[in-house]
């Protein structure tokens, strides 16, 4: 079937195999996969990556790391002495706390909360702030209005103040309801990402061609402008992960986050606070661990940023 | 002649509102096509030939665009005046469009596969391995070599001419009855073109579609229309068929156009050039919208506007002189 006549009568040349001397691409590489290859070969993503899925594993499986039950304490061992770096994942490794609790076993089961707070949010944040902003950014108009306006005017709420408040009124403040009071004062950003990036995306001449070819509202919003607008969202999901872990730990220090039964970094540093001077190993493994995992998180976003969007480098 | 045409544009008039006013894009366009018949739409920049075909599609951004008056008629139905879910079972379905730019036109990150697939399934509800056995074939048949092994390659990983190719295979695949290619080939290289505009001239030919080709090129057109519709600020001033119009152009417009391709016959002369620039379309000149660059142009031009009358059998034209001109020798 593929006659090459016309192609002669055009050229007026002998007859060529058209697109012949392509040179083969490597087969079937989408962007996602470009990032990915990317992503790969970036030090600074393996290494985030190598101390996320670290920390990932504490938080699930911290009894790999310990046996000793953080909320046990033996007074005998009431601020006991400098911690025996030498006794590798032993319960005297980073020392004891003022209630004679074992300062590893408190770090490694206080992962748990600060992962889950950290993921939950962020889940939480994306889809709010994600579909806000997709219908927002897509439909325009009124909704658009009503949307940003809203939008507004929790953006207007500062953030820890508004956690303050929010967890104050609440007696049980579990893992959850710190996640939930997290979110629903953090959706904002994600919601004015995500409006922005369809904007742009909306603009584009494949939008148009879907149109043009028939494809339905729906389509269009979730297979032709959701996949092409997610990844600032991403990027600052990734980044903002950290913050949020962080914003996790601060509220615990300042009384009004997590409560004792659970294990935390953030009451572990506010309980440590009072007696840096005698002990500031009790302060500085929390206090450590915190700063890794939020350095990690940021790391992540950084590499995850240079893979998905070459031209912000 | 009691058939319906294919596609009949009555009186279509459009325009944007802008911050420096109203800008009245198309202000009266009529012509139709029949199926297997090309209309090639000629003009510059701005002179509301591509929004036409955009309000033909209904992918007019509306707003700051607004269609003012005039009837679209598809088979007789009014596009206009149908719902939204009529209209989008038509397009792609049996009014298709080629853009000029394949790359940008074309998805990122969905293989060409998904989206040529896309159409089967929106439409006509295959399943997915149905229709991505069909994708294959359209592939095959736009002269994609390697078609089963390029399916699931992305836009970027194709030549501009093979990008160029999947969009027509896109337009092509539920057979339609009309094409609106919009600039097929401006975006190609001159080598890649001809290989392009004969492919689209070819399947036109064979399932008997009719064709609407908007370009500038004066080369493209001669070749492969049978009507030629010049376009000058939003209004038709010429429409005639190819020969009459190359041979005897009855606007000085068109004349103008004709006179400033270059020829070989001419060879070390000076290229003719249109002397000044399209009017601003937020304000028209009064009278005839060509009569300021217009060297026939007298006190009626500045002051009527002229109507599109018949100056032959199934030609027409909106100039006042269009008997001089027609009369004129050629140059």
């Amino acid at each position: 079937m593929p006659d090459t006549t016309s192609i002669e009568k055009a050229t007026g040349t002998a007859p060529v195999k058209v697109g012949a001397p392509l040179p083969a691409p490597a087969k079937g590489r989408s962007l996602w996969a470009d990032a990915w290859h990317d992503l790969r070969r970036n030090p600074l993503f393996v290494i985030s990556a190598a101390l996320i899925l670290f920390l990932v594993v504490l938080a699930l499986f911290p009894s790999l790391f310990t046996d000793v039950n953080p909320r046990d304490g033996d007074p005998a061992n009431h601020y006991l002495g400098r911690p025996e770096l030498t006794h590798w994942f032993r319960p005297d490794w980073f020392g004891y706390d003022g209630q004679g609790r074992s300062i590893w076993a408190r770090v490694v089961h206080g992962t748990r909360a600060s992962i889950l707070v950290g993921f939950g949010v962020t889940l939480l944040v994306t889809l709010v702030g994600g579909l806000t902003g997709l219908l927002a950014g897509y439909f325009g108009g009124w909704l658009d209005s009503v949307l940003s306006r809203i939008t507004d005017i929790f953006f207007g709420v500062p953030f820890l103040l508004g956690a303050l408040v929010v967890l104050n009124a609440v007696t049980d403040r579990t893992p959850v309801v710190v996640m939930g009071a997290l979110a629903f004062l953090g959706w904002t950003q994600m919601a004015r990402v995500m409006r922005g990036s369809v904007l742009t995306t909306k603009q584009a001449d494949y939008v148009t061609a879907a149109r043009a070819l028939g494809a339905g509202t729906w389509r269009i919003m979730l297979r032709h402008i959701l996949p092409n607008a997610v990844a600032p969202v991403l990027v600052v999901a990734t980044i903002a992960l950290g913050s949020y872990i962080s914003a996790e730990a601060t509220l615990s220090y300042l009384g009004v986050g997590l409560q004792d039964p659970t294990v935390s970094w953030g009451i572990d540093i506010s309980t440590a606070s009072n007696q840096v001077r005698n002990a500031p190993h009790v302060l500085f493994f929390p206090a450590g661990m915190l700063s890794l995992c939020v350095l990690a998180f940021m790391m992540m976003g950084d590499a995850v940023r240079d893979a998905l969007d070459p031209k912000l480098r | 002649m009691t058939t319906v045409p294919l596609l009949e544009v009555r009186d279509l008039q459009v325009e944007f509102h802008t911050r420096d006013g109203v800008a009245k894009a198309v202000n009266g366009v009529s012509y139709t096509v029949e199926a297997g018949q090309t209309l090639a739409v000629l003009g510059e920049s701005g002179s509301g030939k591509s929004v036409t075909a955009q309000a033909v599609m209904g992918i007019l951004d509306m707003p700051p665009g607004r269609i003012t008056g005039g009837q679209i008629l598809y088979r007789g139905q009014d596009l206009l005046t149908m719902s939204e879910e009529q209209r989008r079972k038509i397009r792609g379905d049996r009014i298709a469009m080629i853009f000029q730019d394949a790359l940008s036109s074309l998805n990122p990150v969905l293989s060409v596969g998904y989206q040529l697939a896309e159409m089967f399934r929106v439409h006509r509800g295959m399943s997915r391995r149905q229709a991505r056995a069909r994708a294959i074939e359209l592939m095959d048949r736009v002269r994609i070599p390697g078609a089963r092994e390029r399916v699931n390659d992305y836009p970027h990983q194709f030549s501009g001419g093979m990008r160029q190719r999947i969009m027509i295979a896109m337009a092509l695949a539920l057979e339609p009855d009309l094409i609106i290619a919009d600039e097929p080939t401006t975006a190609l290289d001159v080598t890649v073109q001809a290989q392009v505009m004969d492919l689209l001239a070819e399947l036109q030919r064979e399932y008997r579609m009719g064709l609407i080709l908007i370009t500038h090129d004066l080369g493209v057109v001669a070749d492969v229309a049978d009507t030629i519709a010049v376009m000058y600020a939003g209004r038709i001033v010429e429409r005639a068929d190819v020969h009459q119009l190359y041979r005897r152009p009855a606007h000085p417009y068109t004349k103008g156009l004709l006179d400033s391709v270059p020829r070989l016959d001419h060879k070390g002369g000076e290229l003719y050039a249109i002397k000044g620039l399209p009017p601003s379309l937020t304000s028209l000149p009064g009278g005839c919208a060509f009569s300021p660059r217009c060297a026939a142009a007298t006190d009626l031009c500045r002051s009527q506007t002229p109507a599109v009358v018949p100056v032959a059998p199934g030609r027409v034209a909106a100039c006042h002189h269009w008997k001089e001109t027609l009369d004129a020798p050629a140059a």
